[in-house]
């Protein structure tokens, strides 16, 4: 302690400090300065490779029925400028596209997805260079980290239940097309339907369900399909009247005529 | 052989006697019957099924009491189940059909099984007998004295007549209150602001862009906070009528003017209850602008002033009258002009419930 004071007033001291602190500037300033300019070139240098090998997936997996230039053919394919990244990952990591033969609807596939998760980006890279549209969500709104889920349960019953049911499991629409069910479906596709609107979904933009009330919702998802079936029984598909009409009308009814039958015969 | 007026003319009488009554097959002894030791063994039977349910009553009892209510179990097919509930279902179960199977098992070994025919009486009584009963009543009627003191008669029939009355008219004055014009007017009304269910808040033309849909409340009627203001039936009654869907359409596409210049810029209003039952209209098909309603499948077209297109519904969805307030928001032009959701007796004649309101 005395040592160390007594340095304190030595000469040298001054000198030392002076040193030190040239030495930290220097060094922090040669650290920053330099590296931020080259991360950006190189960044933009790969995301010009990116579009580059997303357009050429393109044309060779997606032109036949979206066109050359993304521009839609008639009654065959929708133009893609506009729909941006979030669509164009929404489509091909749940296996939607591309789309093996013409239907009512592209239907959910995710044991046929036909891309790795780095051409995917390319392919949406080269999408979004097209014309601006809806970007891939941000990680915080995926994390599920503080979301309300009783809010995301409200949100859920005026939005999205009476396509999707109330249980997430899905239900009918008109003239074959149906909503899906919600179950099993990854946060950050479920976040990307929402604000692109697939199909005959309609869209939910940031205005009308904020990123955090998607978050929301999203949380609710999970937290039913962790809940798994509280109230017990048969769940026969969560699909509500149906289920139950069905076993009803074959198992109990059945059941019902075996007996009335055993009833009525005469024991030999 | 009848011979009333009111027999077809031409009858065959002949067919009738070309069947011989095959009369009872023959009786069959059951094994129970001629074997002692088989009647012993379905009476053992019998016993058993009988036991069962008294073992399962009691089984009951035990489950009911000694069961957590919240147990819950995997059951192998079923999946999560309450085990609570399973416990009490298998034990009713056991109880129940234990006694049924055990009668039927009775009814089928033990009791006996020789079909008896019994032959109709002729379905007239004899004359002496109708004689009888005819005197007699006369009798009664005479002596009763009515046919003199007619005011007896009067006054009981009266008051037999009124004794229904305080039966049926609390069932009819229960039916609540008389609708009077709450089925023609909603919360809407000029310059309120339509506001996104549940989160409240207002809606700028330019944040409703093609292909998105606005679930909406009035300003005042929204989520928790109308609860909280109005108290939950009046928040309830408002959900229930109130309720709208808002989508942008391209004008282009828009065939009626009408529904046009009721919206702003392809922006347009609906009532969400259907014409039908009323339930919530809300599937909303964002690439064929069909609006389905989950209860019946009634369709409406939104790019044709939503006229039904498929379903039981018979009238188009209500139109929400909208325009722009000074900020940009969304605001009411006015309520509906006609009365939301199903029909109901006196919709086209709002003085028969009104009265001097009208």
């Amino acid at each position: 302690m005395t040592s160390l004071a007594a340095l304190r007033r030595s000469p040298i001291a001054l000198l030392v400090v002076l040193l030190l602190g040239l030495t930290f500037t220097g060094t922090a300033y040669a650290a920053l300065q330099p590296t931020a300019p080259t991360t950006d070139v190189a960044a933009a240098a790969t995301q010009a490779e990116d579009v580059e090998e997303g357009r050429k997936l393109f044309l060779a997996n997606c032109a036949t029925c979206h066109g050359t230039n993304a521009e839609g053919v008639d009654e065959v394919g929708p133009s893609l400028h506009g729909v941006g990244a979030a669509s164009v990952h929404f489509q091909v990591a749940t296996g939607r596209m591309p789309l093996p033969a013409p239907d009512v609807q592209a239907s959910r596939n995710e044991d046929q997805v036909k891309f790795s998760e780095r051409e995917i980006e390319q392919m949406a890279a080269y999408v979004a260079s097209l014309a601006p549209g809806p970007e891939r969500p941000d990680a915080q709104y995926l994390d599920l980290e503080g979301a309300d889920i009783a809010a995301g349960g409200a949100a859920y019953r005026t939005n999205c239940a009476m396509c999707h049911n109330s249980s997430g499991s899905g239900g009918a629409l008109t003239r074959g097309k149906f909503a899906p069910t919600l179950m099993g479906v990854d946060e950050e596709h479920i976040y990307e339907a929402m604000l692109t609107g697939p199909q005959a979904m309609p869209v939910f933009n940031d205005q009308n369900l904020t990123p955090q009330e998607k978050e929301n919702i999203i949380a609710f998802l999970k937290f039913i399909e962790e809940g798994g079936n509280a109230h017990g029984g048969a769940g026969i598909g969560n699909v509500g009247p149906a289920g139950d009409a069905l076993f009803i009308w074959t198992i109990g009814i059945g059941t019902m005529i075996a007996l009335a039958v055993w009833i009525g015969r005469k024991a030999a | 052989m009848s011979t009333h007026d009111n027999t077809p003319a031409v009858v065959d009488q002949t067919t009738h006697d070309r069947f011989p009554n095959p009369g009872m097959p023959p009786h069959r002894p059951r094994r129970a019957d001629v074997d002692e030791r088989a009647s012993r063994r379905a009476a053992l039977q019998v016993v058993i099924f009988f036991t069962l349910s008294a073992l399962g009553s009691i089984a009951f009892l035990v489950a009911y009491y000694v069961i957590d209510p919240e147990l819950k179990g995997t059951i192998i097919g079923i999946g999560e189940i309450n085990l609570f509930h399973a416990a009490l279902g298998v034990t009713m179960a056991m109880s129940l059909l234990g006694i049924g199977l055990g009668a039927v098992h009775w009814a089928k070994t033990l009791m006996p099984d020789e079909e008896v025919a019994e032959d109709r009486h002729p379905p007239a009584a004899s004359d002496e007998d109708k004689a009888a009963v005819a005197q007699q009543l006369s009798h009664g009627w005479r002596s009763s004295q009515l046919n003199r003191r007619t005011a007896i008669l009067g006054s009981a029939g009266g008051a037999l007549g009124l004794f229904a009355l305080p039966l049926i008219v609390p069932v009819a004055a229960g039916l609540g209150p008389r609708p009077r014009g709450e089925l023609y007017r909603t919360h809407w009304q000029d310059g309120l602001r339509l506001m996104i269910d549940p989160s409240g808040a207002p809606i700028r033309a330019a944040d409703v862009t093609q292909g998105s849909v606005f679930h909406v409340m009035p300003e005042g009627w929204v989520g928790h906070q109308a609860f909280e203001e109005h108290g939950a039936e009046e928040a309830m009654i408002s959900k229930s009528k109130d309720q709208v869907i808002l989508v942008r359409l391209d004008p282009s596409i828009i065939k009626s003017q009408k529904q046009r210049d009721w919206g702003v810029d392809g922006i347009v209003a609906y009532s969400k209850v259907c014409t039908h039952v009323g339930c919530p209209v809300a599937l909303y098909e964002q690439n064929t602008h069909h609006l389905l309603c989950p209860c019946h499948q009634s369709t409406f077209d939104m790019t044709d002033d939503c006229k039904v297109i498929f379903g039981p519904a018979k009238r188009p969805l209500p139109q929400l009258p909208i325009t722009v307030d000074d900020e940009g928001y969304l605001v009411a032009a006015d309520d509906f002009r006609e009365p939301v959701g199903p029909s109901f007796f006196e919709r086209e004649r709002p003085g028969l419930l009104m009265g001097d309101d009208a």
